[in-house]
């Protein structure tokens, strides 16, 4: 049988992360993910991988970028400040097409904030804290068993679509301690660094897409030659000034994210078969609702609960049909209202979304959720 | 006999580069290349990082699995790659805004750390690309677009920024003294550990034209007249040093390499060494 463990969320996602294969870390210490960087570097060297604590989280996010390329699965890990930080080199790793996850877990903002409370403010700053546009992958696992899990997918979703994946943890997760069965790496599906097809003499171009939209620019080292840049590049991967090719890029960054959107948006549904009402959380939050939605079934309450682990690209399709059922959403969040407003343009004006907003350090208590949910009822 | 030819460093088909005429940018990257051949790298176990600017250009042309990075971050990605695969050779090439302006912090903590790079910074003293700005390393009272009646900020000494930092290797050479630029460069390639060769590089277009030095030929003649080899230098009494400057090495020292070093972490975390 296998070992129970009491595991903190950040542990969890640097275990799950170890899991999937990561054999490089780098980035800066910051709180609340500090100890996610603490087990990397207790952990890697153990299975060959590499630890390293840079400068800065510029160069956190650099040097991972680098080892990407060199052919490691890498991580790095943040909190919102250092998210901004490392923007630039987000950007990069879009265009350049550089397999990398990067966690946020959040905390009050801005600025400096509040830096040991939990928060969920940086759900915008995932999708676009960034230059250019480019489409993005953001998962927000609501256990630390889900943490590890998300791990795990966010460097399957980061290799298999050679994109930027951000883990948009917070702080009730990564600080949250459970018991969890952790599974064996045999158990897990990996999916593998991408490697050329073709040889150089076949023709090789490093970023000619695959039927998935997805290219395979060779690892370095391994004797393609391959030139990597963030300025906007051809099938050979050189800059090209040319507007057709830049369409065609900027096209192809977004397509090759929305055609398999069905498969990578996840979500749980409770309670909604007859639900009347419905609740949409993520995260941290996502466990108080969770509760506050069975005391009001318990009341004759006839509200059922959405509970998103992919935030981008945004679940529009469960949100919709959700909106087409139910009287009134209700959205609590973390933060002054952030993705409530995804959900109201999901929503496509077929019910009314409320917002229960909370920015004070505090965390949402399931009578908070409870009357607001009994408030919806006498509202809409 | 020695191969004069170097085609095979290059990529043909990104020919011609796209510098101005007279920049100075070619020649070290030519020196580079024939470090490459003086030291007998594998051009498929060699990888060329750059950040961005005119000097960055040069990863595009060169036959090797190259990078063009963003601004002044070359050395951490050239820092992932390194420790990712310490089999690689990776030569980094920036420029002095790159290098010391944005990317300060980089370039004092990759020295700091002795990771075994061969950082090549292409010295302009002023920013080519974006039109002739001031850097970090631009001579005080000397002109640019920034800096109209003269630089006043006081530049940095780039050679010992680095020593100071922890750097194995530091030396100095200008586009004048190919060959000298091209051993420096070869010697610093095959000192284990962080080598840094600063390359004076003349800009006639963006820097000689505001201070009085827009032909080439004059620009590398100042490079003849003012550098000064590091041994003579050293007992050049102070009232000679005034407009000159010294080239050749600086400093040599074996530290323990940082890849090397965290070799023996993994050793210690497998249990090896308990």
């Amino acid at each position: 049988m296998k070992k129970m463990r009491l595991l903190q969320g950040n542990e969890a996602c640097a275990a799950g992360a170890i899991a999937a294969g990561v054999r490089f870390f780098g980035g800066y210490p910051i709180t609340p993910s500090t100890e996610i960087a603490e087990t990397m570097a207790r952990d890697l060297p153990s299975v060959g991988g590499h630890f390293i604590q840079m400068e800065d989280e510029i160069g956190g996010m650099g040097v991972v970028l680098g080892a990407s390329l060199a052919g490691k699965k890498v991580l790095t890990a943040t909190s919102g400040p250092g998210f901004s930080l490392k923007q630039e080199l987000i950007g990069y790793a879009a265009c350049a097409e550089i397999p990398v996850v990067i966690v946020n877990v959040q905390r009050v903002g801005p600025s400096t904030g509040q830096p040991t409370s939990p928060s969920q403010g940086d759900v915008m700053q995932a999708r676009w804290g960034t230059h250019g546009d480019h489409p993005m992958i953001a998962l927000s696992p609501w256990t630390v068993k889900e943490t590890f899990d998300a791990a795990v997918m966010a460097v399957n979703y980061a290799e298999r679509f050679r994109t930027p994946v951000i883990l948009l943890m917070d702080e009730i997760i990564g600080h949250l301690r459970e018991n969890v069965q952790l599974p064996e790496t045999a158990e897990l599906n990996i999916y593998p660094r991408r490697k050329p097809v073709k040889t150089r003499a076949e023709g090789y171009e490093p970023y000619k897409p695959e039927a998935d939209m997805v290219p395979n620019p060779a690892d370095f080292g391994t004797g393609y030659h391959i030139h990597v840049t963030g300025l906007v590049h051809d099938y050979t991967g050189f800059p090209s000034g040319s507007p057709v090719v830049t369409e065609e890029f900027i096209d192809r960054l977004h397509k090759k994210i929305a055609i398999a959107q069905d498969e990578i948006t996840h979500y749980d549904a409770f309670f909604m078969d007859d639900a009347e009402y419905a609740v949409v959380s993520y995260g941290g939050v996502a466990r108080t609702a969770y509760e506050a939605v069975r005391q009001a079934r318990e009341k004759g309450l006839k509200v059922g609960m959405i509970r998103l682990m992919t935030i981008w690209p945004f679940a529009d399709k469960i949100i919709r049909k959700t909106a087409d059922k139910v009287k009134a959403i209700l959205v609590p969040e973390l933060n002054y209202g952030q993705l409530k407003y995804e959900v109201e343009r999901a929503a496509m004006g077929k019910c009314p979304i409320k917002l229960l907003a909370k920015y004070n350090t505090e965390i949402f208590t399931p009578t908070e959720i409870l009357t607001a949910i009994t408030s919806l009822k006498g509202e809409f | 006999m020695m191969e004069r030819t170097y085609e095979k460093y290059f990529r043909q088909n990104r020919l011609p580069h796209i510098w101005c005429p007279g920049c100075g940018n070619g020649i070290v990257m030519k020196a580079i290349v024939q470090a490459v051949e003086k030291e007998k790298l594998s051009r498929d176990n060699t990888v060329i990082v750059s950040g961005i600017g005119c000097s960055s250009r040069a990863s595009g042309y060169m036959d090797f699995d190259t990078l063009h990075t963003a601004h002044g971050r070359a050395i951490p990605f050239a820092t992932g790659i390194k420790l990712a695969n310490p089999e690689l050779n990776v030569i980094v090439i920036t420029g002095d805004g790159d290098c010391t302006a944005i990317g300060g912090n980089h370039f004092i903590h990759g020295a700091r750390r002795n990771i075994d790079l061969t950082v090549v910074l292409f010295n302009n003293t002023i920013y080519g690309m974006t039109g002739g700005q001031a850097s970090p390393m631009t001579p005080l009272h000397k002109k640019a677009t920034t800096a109209p009646y003269g630089s006043v900020d006081r530049p940095f000494n780039a050679c010992y920024l680095a020593q100071a930092a922890g750097a194995a290797y530091v030396a100095r050479s200008t586009a004048f003294h190919v060959q000298h630029l091209t051993d420096m460069i070869a010697d610093g390639i095959s000192c284990e550990g962080f080598s840094f060769i600063e390359a004076i590089v003349q800009c006639p277009t963006a820097y000689g034209r505001k201070n009085k030095l827009p032909d080439p030929a004059d620009m590398m003649k100042w490079m003849r007249d003012s550098a000064v080899m590091k041994s003579a230098w050293d007992k050049l009494p102070e009232e000679k040093k005034t407009d000159k400057f010294p080239i050749g090495l600086f400093y040599k020292h074996k530290f323990v390499e940082y890849t090397k070093a965290y070799d023996e972490v993994i050793k210690a975390a497998q249990g090896g060494n308990k």
